[in-house]
């Protein structure tokens, strides 16, 4: 018998109106602005605006208070907006090449013109709890140096001039959009990249250290590792030229990765890719290991059946709006599916109990 | 287009549309206050807000891939002498669009010398020292090696 529910709406907003109050926490201490967790809390910020797939910080940060610091949450209610705004049209590719450089490290080439430039990072510090950070700290100055003011060339350009690395074969095609066509596999290295430049980046570190554990080996080095601005370019057909439209700041990752030859290529290094929105570093070095992984098959590679290697396994499973929307609506109600499943267990356990006293 | 970084370049329209739509909102509305009174315009779009798709190159130099979408405001407007002004901005500032527009207009007649000192010439100069303090901050950063005399010898 199936029985129709209603009931639950009385319940349903006082728990939304608890949940403002949770989120607004304790009234004596200040209500904080979307503009503090925008500048202060920066990199959450930029993780959501790379998973949620769009860049605008102000929006992230809205997004982050409304999640109470929830960034899957936060991620999901910068999808579902996105999903209310008209798209005008696709940008020029970045050109990475002209990026203004807040951190440029390589540890492949000691010495690559432009230098190692560590920009604000987290390495190198001890891992202390910073108590000075609970009082009302002083403003913070950083020291400057002679400015850089010409491009920082790309790493990989010098191992090309020797012909000892892969070339990216160059490209004018207009690349599939998964957020326009439903994912198709088997993908090419453009969707792939689209699918792993906005998938969760737990998922993705956790896929990217098993290749090094072993999982689908790559022997992957960092070439170069950027973060900084980038001129976002466009063309304005009723204008009939391109213009700059704003400015992003990215993290680009180039591993270079040994690479033994194969039945179809030579000996030589191979690369993996990772461009991320915003300062997300972590995200786009785990990027690059999973895109060389996923590149077994083009590279003439053998696939060990490792999870990094299977692009089906990889790109359904990467993305956490998916994923958190099959998982967690298990909660929801399933009464009527629970009773059909309640109504089976006993009639089983029923004709067993009755043939076990046949049996004595 | 590095149209911020010269003050004494000319102009042009690729250039000036590129420059109001990277400069932050606030410093525009700044700029506009200091040109004084404005002409009233026709709306030939309303500002509508939207994104554009950010296309990265696989490698860096490779095929085209999209690697996610930003938000984005356009209208365009015309004013009483016929000039037509299109914005471009980054972000959701539909005034930020407006003045964008208006400084579009404003440039393409009578008033383009006025425009280009009150408004163009002090935003690049502003960014131009943003980006300049923000390149200095990051040379600070690069690692000086030296290499310690080897035992070896």
């Amino acid at each position: 018998m199936y029985v129709a529910v209603k009931g639950g709406e009385r319940a349903i907003d006082n728990a939304h109106a608890w949940l403002a109050e949770e989120r607004r926490g304790d009234v004596a201490v200040p209500e904080m602005s979307v503009a503090q967790i925008r500048e202060q809390l920066a990199l959450a910020v930029n993780r959501v605006m790379a998973e949620g797939s769009l860049y605008d910080p102000d929006l992230a940060a809205l997004a982050i208070k409304q999640a109470r610091g929830d960034l899957i949450e936060a991620i999901f209610l910068i999808r579902a907006y996105r999903t209310t705004l008209p798209r005008f049209g696709a940008s020029r590719p970045l050109d990475t090449a002209s990026m203004a450089c807040d951190r440029r490290v390589s540890a492949t080439f000691k010495d690559a013109p432009g230098g190692q430039v560590l920009g604000p990072t987290f390495d190198y510090t001890h891992r202390l709890l910073d108590f000075k950070l609970m009082a009302d700290g002083d403003t913070p100055n950083a020291p400057q140096g002679a400015a850089r003011h010409e491009a920082t060339p790309h790493i990989t350009q010098f191992l090309n001039a020797e012909g000892l690395i892969q070339q990216e074969p160059a490209s004018d095609a207009t690349p599939r959009d998964l957020t326009r066509q439903p994912m198709q596999l088997p993908a090419d290295r453009a969707l792939r990249l689209q699918a792993l430049a906005r998938a969760d980046e737990g998922f993705l570190l956790s896929l990217a250290y098993s290749t090094q554990r072993g999982f689908g080996r790559t022997h992957a080095f960092v070439g170069e590792l950027r973060i900084g601005a980038v001129t976002v370019e466009m063309d304005i057909p009723e204008l009939g030229f391109a213009i700059d439209l704003g400015e992003v700041t990215l993290t680009e990752c180039e591993t270079v990765n040994q690479f033994t030859g194969s039945k179809t290529e030579p000996p030589q290094f191979t690369r993996g890719y990772g461009l991320v929105l915003g300062q997300t570093e972590r995200k786009a070095i785990s990027m690059s290991l999973v895109d060389r992984a996923l590149r077994w098959a083009e590279l003439g590679e053998d696939n060990i059946g490792a999870p990094a290697q299977d692009e089906e396994f990889v790109l359904m499973h990467c993305d956490n709006i998916q994923a958190t929307g099959f998982l967690e609506h298990i909660k929801l109600p399933h009464y009527v599916d629970f009773q059909s499943e309640l109504e089976l267990i006993r009639k089983l356990r029923a004709a067993v109990t009755a043939g076990q006293e046949a049996a004595e | 287009m590095s149209t911020d970084t010269d003050q004494k370049q000319s102009w042009d329209r690729p250039g000036w549309m590129g420059l109001l739509a990277r400069a932050p909102a606030k410093q525009v509305a700044e700029r506009m206050v200091a040109l004084g009174p404005l002409p009233a315009h026709d709306w030939l779009r309303a500002p509508e807000v939207g994104t554009v798709m950010l296309r990265g190159r696989a490698g860096g130099t490779g095929a085209p891939f999209n690697l996610g979408e930003m938000t984005v405001t356009r209208c365009a407007l015309r004013l009483a002498d016929g000039a037509v002004g299109h914005g471009h901005v980054q972000g959701r500032d539909k005034v930020h669009a407006m003045q964008a527009a208006l400084l579009d207009a404003l440039m393409q007649g009578a008033r383009a010398a006025d425009v280009t000192a009150t408004v163009l010439v002090p935003l690049a100069a502003a960014m131009a020292t943003a980006k300049a303090t923000r390149a200095a901050k990051a040379a600070a950063t690069k690692v000086e090696f030296f290499t310690l005399v080897r035992g070896e010898d």
